[in-house]
């Protein structure tokens, strides 16, 4: 399911409207990314399952990183071509590296639910559709708000438009075409 | 703060430079007032009898005169390592629960009182010790760290937390999210007090403990001049070296060596402790009568009447007189101090010697340097004013410094004494104000201890009731030295919030 509408119209605002309700059983990309700076990319991924596993096993992996969990984070750096910085901490990557790792960080929470705000609007074209294809792939449920119309058309299957606060498009995606969305962009 | 640049509002900024002008000219007032009351005596037939010998001293330093440097450095090094360390891990924990009022004030009163004072009550309780030490430095030390601990904590941002998911721990959050985000400050502050540390440790020597102290003031009792100027160049080399020695991964190992190097000492008498807590710092009209006894209330009455009124009156006029005059002279000298290392007024090399002579005099504790001018000048509020003002004035002329080079001048700005005048001292004076503000109170808590030294503030009281052996007596007096402080740390935070003066100065300053 894809939000659009411009900047400003309130999809944060549905979004986070969302999160609460989900009782915080999504995994969740913020705007902002949530990432913290001074940890490495590998213990930003690792905060996804902070709840999965003991204080203790956690405190253990913040000092030595376990090699059991850095077997299960490389696949998902591999495939976001993060690898070689799994190590440096995340303030010092660029955005598209930042927000590859928040996204690597609700590929490693798992569950069936994903909500997302504006995840890749720092990454390449390639990348997007890399991306967008993964989530599809591993979440059953997919809520993002997008700016890409194009993306949204591709990889949803519901799209819902989004103007001055209040929804006013909610069609499923199959033979939508960009057109029939250039309204929301209009004044 | 960019709006205002652009659009200066009067009706804001005016009255608020004229505030901080009034506020500065009470001030100097108040001091003017205090300097017509304080003793300024020279008492010494002769100051500069010894002067010839000790400048040759200076300039000749015996760094083989004993095989007591090494060991002298190496003990000052260890007292302040496992008393910092203590502090700061006892002051992170009090930091979680600092929201208790009951915490916040309990570590009010351990930092208001100076760590030599607590090194007199604990040299009571277990003698002369190594823990005597430790505990002097680790105590207050935990006070002040859990206080800004606490409050780097609270500033830490905390946008990465709506991503952490539902169910962690509170454990968990804090380390993975909480701690990293504020860690590179709490590192940095805790190297901070890792160096007012060694000047801590350096000072308690001259109570009997075998650090830095205790050979200086062995070596300028006997005359020895070139072993302390020797004793005081290693002391600063050391200090300032501290970024080269202090790596994180070799704290572990000192922290393993440490405690071998901190010497033996006498034992501890468990008889002792009990003792100094249950009889001797009862006050003693109140030590073998019966609690519900009237007449032993009425004689507490009269004992702590004529204690106020005899001694501790005395004592408070004369530490609230010679603070609030060194803080004055401390301003002077900052705006005076702070050109040697500014970009704006020195070239290169001067800007090296002024850094020299900064690093130098802001390394030296205001006690050992308060113990040298009273070598020549003899016991009166003349050698305190000079050390205090000295040593805290390089202090705050260091940071103003550092700020005035982060002043971006328009190229035809102008140039020497209508620079200074008219583009910097005018950016820089509510950051300056700032600094003595938040010095006030640590000027107040040294004043009190110089009285050690023999000039008449509180600290005579508490010393001269220690030699007689009435701890009563002395506690009392450190209480009211304690309240004293925590009363004008209150009262700098007013003048502070009323003048609106920034609130992130602090972690460099307290």
């Amino acid at each position: 399911m894809a939000l659009v509408g411009e900047s400003g119209a309130g999809k944060s605002t549905l979004l986070s409207a969302l999160q609460s309700q989900m009782k915080n059983k999504a995994a969740l990309i913020p705007q902002d990314l949530g990432l913290v700076n001074n940890l490495s990319v590998f213990h930003n991924i690792y905060i996804g399952r902070l709840n999965s596993y003991s204080s203790v096993y956690n405190l253990l992996n913040l000092a030595w990183p376990q090699r059991r969990e850095v077997g299960k984070i490389k696949p998902l750096v591999e495939r976001l071509g993060l690898v070689e910085n799994l190590f440096k901490p995340a303030g010092e990557l660029s955005g598209g590296q930042q927000q590859r790792t928040a996204i690597c960080r609700a590929l490693f929470q798992g569950g069936d639910a994903i909500i997302g705000d504006e995840p890749v609007s720092a990454v390449d074209k390639h990348m997007a559709n890399l991306i967008m294809e993964t989530l599809v792939e591993k979440f059953t449920t997919v809520v993002l708000a997008m700016h890409d119309v194009d993306l949204a058309i591709k990889f949803s299957t519901r799209i819902i438009g989004i103007k001055d606060s209040a929804i006013c498009f909610d069609q499923s995606t199959i033979n939508l075409t960009r057109k029939d969305l250039d309204f929301l962009y209009k004044h | 703060m960019g709006k205002s640049f652009f659009k200066p509002d009067p009706v804001i900024s005016r009255p608020q430079n004229t505030s901080m002008v009034r506020v500065s000219l009470m001030f100097v007032g108040v001091a003017l007032f205090c300097f017509y009351f304080a003793d300024i005596s020279i008492t010494t037939h002769d100051p500069w009898l010894e002067i010839d010998r000790m400048i040759a001293g200076v300039f000749a330093p015996d760094f083989l005169a004993t095989s007591a440097i090494g060991d002298a450095l190496l003990k000052t090094v260890s007292f302040a390592f496992i008393g910092v360390a203590m502090g700061a891990v006892a002051g992170f924990l009090l930091a979680q629960i600092f929201h208790f009022r009951v915490v916040r004030l309990l570590c009010s009163f351990v930092r208001s009182i100076h760590e030599l004072f607590w090194a007199l009550i604990f040299l009571q309780m277990l003698g002369l010790t190594p823990l005597t030490g430790i505990l002097a430095i680790g105590l207050p030390y935990a006070g002040i760290c859990a206080k800004v601990y606490s409050e780097t904590l609270d500033e830490a941002q905390t946008n990465a937390l709506q991503a952490v998911p539902y169910g962690s721990s509170i454990i968990s959050t804090f380390f993975y999210v909480r701690l990293p985000e504020v860690w590179i400050h709490i590192v940095n502050y805790t190297t901070y007090r890792f160096e007012c540390g060694l000047r801590s440790s350096a000072v308690l020597g001259f109570i009997g403990l075998p650090t830095l102290g205790f050979y200086l003031e062995t070596a300028f009792n006997e005359g020895n001049y070139s072993e302390a100027s020797a004793l005081l160049i290693t002391f600063y080399i050391l200090i300032a070296t501290i970024r080269y020695w202090l790596r994180p991964k070799l704290i572990g190992f000192y922290l393993i060596f440490a405690p071998f190097l901190l010497g033996g000492g006498a034992d501890i008498q468990v008889g002792n402790i009990t003792r100094f807590l249950t009889v001797d710092i009862v006050p003693a009209p109140l030590r073998e009568s019966s609690l519900l006894d009237a007449s032993s209330w009425i004689e507490f009455f009269y004992w702590t009447a004529s204690l106020i009124n005899s001694q501790a009156f005395p004592g408070i006029i004369a530490t609230i007189v010679l603070t609030q005059i060194a803080l004055v002279v401390t301003g002077f000298l900052s705006l005076a101090f702070f050109p040697l290392i500014s970009e704006k007024f020195l070239g290169k090399y001067g800007r090296m010697i002024g850094h020299l002579f900064l690093v130098v005099i802001r390394s030296t504790p205001e006690f050992i340097l308060a113990y040298i001018f009273l070598q020549f000048w003899g016991p009166s509020m003349l050698p305190a004013i000079v050390a205090l003002s000295l040593h805290n004035g390089a202090i705050i002329g260091h940071l103003m410094g550092r700020y005035s080079n982060e002043i971006s001048l328009r190229p035809d700005h102008a140039k020497a004494i209508d620079l200074y005048g008219f583009e910097i001292i005018p950016r820089l004076y509510g950051q300056f104000l700032a600094f003595l503000f938040y010095r006030w109170e640590v000027i107040m808590r040294e004043t009190a201890i110089l009285g050690i030294l023999g000039i008449a503030t509180l600290g005579f009281y508490v010393d001269s009731a220690l030699a007689d052996i009435r701890l009563d007596r002395a506690l009392f007096f450190i209480v009211i030295t304690a309240s004293l402080n925590i009363g004008i740390d209150s009262l700098s935070r007013y003048i502070r919030n009323r003048l609106r003066l920034s609130r992130t100065v602090q972690h460099h300053s307290s």
